[in-house]
């Protein structure tokens, strides 16, 4: 269990983290989601003890991570795959790791088979790849056997094959009992994998709830239509009691009437449809619209539209509209 | 999905005869440290450099001894053989520096500190394992090139040997002195965090000083220079006290301050390095 309360950290006049309080539970998968510099790599390194907060306190078991007594059993972290000596080969970056907490040696072969880095054990780092390194630092974490899991951006990087290894490793922590917080910017990856949401923007706690709570509080369901008769389904609706926005490709998106309503509206009044799909917003959007604001304001100086930009785009994927 | 993740039971672990398995130790600490520095090339290259420079430049002073221009009666061979300390004292202080800047320069740090977040245990033990390591290294280079310059010097009957009065002590001395002068560069790369920055800071203080103080005027030098970090660390590999002016410290005197200066760099460091941001 990760405890932090009224958690603060300033840099000068900049609040990297402002005032969270959230707890992360074991035997789940929980996310820490937010937009780049939202302060997820932050509070990290505060439950860590890397960084001492401004205010506020965040404790594992209870106790603040510089005064567990072993600390490799109870907390296992990646933070990014440069954190090593790229001078020193993978068996003895875990070796130096392992002796540190008294840990069997052992254990470091068990580890490197775990990540699949056996047969590269004695190559220097410096020539991994950014999913080698991944693995290392995850073999790293993992030496201790411990209760809590921490992953900064794990996927960040990776390919496809390398993902999916990252995303079952984390279930299967998971399954086990163990604590498992791991940061994202994606709110895709996140749908895949976490089973709780610690949402932040501008270091301040936004949502903490489940996936499915965390959609169906911060995205209503709509109707997308193509119809030929668009003026005239449009006042329909209008009179029914929603709204209608065009979307780009022709289609009209309706809000505040779900498909039965749409499509018996059209019946009675003989509309054509062409197409009627219900379109349930994805994480991914409910995240944007939730995070829009904060995404705004750090990018304030340039200008709302330019910061607004990359928001609409994901929301055409998704087939929505802005 | 099971193949990958599932973790085997950690060995060891439950038995109760290896209660110390996951907690932190002094002495594990020194094994981790020690790995780290024996797995580096940094560290052989260091070493390697300290060796030949020490030895290489202490055997062509003893050479140029023989060649005349050795001071008499006040000639001091076992110094002259040791004299590539002036410039090996500076290898040792590139690698003290390397053994924590590269911590930061690396990343290792991130590491280092989520796994063993008692600070004071991995820096104390970090500065154990670089002393042990320098002074042994120093201690056999010091005796090589002590060796060496003797067997130079000795076909023109000028020089040392162990016997003679403190002798002995000057080349333990020298080996003392590269130890502090690592320590000191050690101070500096845990204060400044950045290898160039706190190289440059070693330098500054071992050579630049030293040389800078003799534009003072030289009233003032007589008050000054025995003070200046180098020139009282060096007493201590000395075996006839120098007879010109200004006077130097005695050489325990001297090398007291100057582990008095590296002590206070270290001091500094240690306590930031507790309290600030990694």
């Amino acid at each position: 269990m990760i405890e932090a309360r009224g958690l603060t950290k300033r840099y000068g006049e900049t609040v990297a983290v402002d005032n969270l309080s959230f707890s992360v539970a074991p035997g789940k998968i929980t996310g820490f989601l937010g937009p780049n510099g939202a302060g997820k790599t932050t509070t990290m390194r505060l439950i860590l003890g890397l960084d001492r907060p401004t205010s506020g306190t965040v404790t594992i078991e209870g106790r603040p991570f510089t005064q567990v007594t072993q600390p490799m059993r109870q907390v296992g972290a990646l933070l990014d795959a440069k954190a090593l000596h790229g001078g020193r080969s993978a068996y003895n970056h875990l070796l130096c790791v392992a002796q540190s907490n008294n840990l069997p040696k052992a254990r470091v072969d068990e580890v490197l088979g775990l990540v699949g880095l056996t047969d590269v054990a004695g190559k220097r780092a410096t020539g991994f790849s950014l999913g080698m390194g991944q693995r290392l630092g995850i073999a790293a974490a993992l030496l201790g056997d411990p209760q809590i899991l921490m992953f900064d951006e794990p996927v960040n990087g990776l390919d496809p094959e390398g993902i999916l290894w990252i995303r079952n490793l984390m279930k299967a922590l998971a399954a086990e009992g163990r604590t498992v917080f791991v940061s994202s910017h994606l709110m895709s990856e996140m749908e895949n994998t976490a089973d709780h949401l610690l949402v932040i923007g501008r270091g301040k706690l936004i949502a903490d709830c489940t996936v499915d709570e965390f959609i169906a509080a911060n995205s209503q369901l709509t109707v997308r239509v193509r119809t030929p008769q668009q003026d005239q389904l449009t006042k329909l609706v209008a009179t029914a009691g929603g709204t209608v926005r065009e979307n780009g490709d022709g289609t009209i998106v309706i809000s505040g009437l779900d498909p039965s309503q749409v499509g018996d509206l059209a019946y009675e009044n003989s509309v054509r449809l062409h197409e009627l799909a219900p379109v349930h917003a994805s994480l991914e959007q409910a995240f944007m619209e939730l995070t829009a604001s904060s995404v705004q304001f750090r990018a304030g100086v340039p200008g709302g539209p330019g910061a607004a930009g990359p928001v609409a785009g994901e929301q055409v994927l998704t087939g929505e509209v802005a | 999905m099971a193949t990958t993740s599932t973790l085997a039971p950690m060995a060891g672990t439950g038995h109760a005869a290896s209660g110390r398995t996951g907690t932190p130790t002094f002495a594990g600490v020194l094994r981790s440290e020690f790995t780290k520095i024996r797995s580096v090339r940094s560290t052989y290259w260091s070493l390697l450099a300290l060796v030949v420079v020490t030895i290489g430049f202490g055997a062509l002073a003893s050479y140029g001894a023989t060649r005349g221009g050795h001071g008499g009666p006040f000639f001091d061979a076992t110094q002259r053989s040791l004299g590539g300390l002036y410039i090996s004292q500076l290898v040792i202080g590139v690698l003290g520096v390397l053994v924590i800047s590269s911590e930061y320069s690396t990343g290792m740090i991130r590491t280092t500190l989520t796994t063993l977040p008692r600070r004071g245990l991995m820096i104390a033990a970090k500065a154990v394992v670089f002393a042990v390591v320098a002074f042994v290294t120093g201690l056999i280079t010091c005796f090589a090139s002590f060796f060496v310059g003797q067997a130079i010097m000795s076909s023109d009957h000028i020089g040392a040997s162990l016997s003679q009065p403190n002798v002995l002590r000057a080349v333990l001395g020298g080996a003392l002195f590269l130890t502090a002068c690592g320590l000191l560069a050690f101070g500096f790369g845990l204060l400044i965090r950045h290898t160039a920055g706190a190289i440059t800071t070693v330098v500054g203080l071992l050579f630049v000083v030293t040389i800078l103080v003799n534009l003072l005027p030289s009233t003032w030098q007589n008050h000054v220079d025995k003070w200046i970090p180098a020139m009282a660390g060096t007493q201590i590999w000395t075996t006839i006290p120098s007879q010109g002016q200004p006077a130097m410290f005695a050489p325990w005197t001297g090398f007291a301050v100057f582990c008095g200066y590296a002590a206070i760099v270290l001091i500094a460091a240690v306590a930031l390095f507790r309290k600030r941001d990694a």
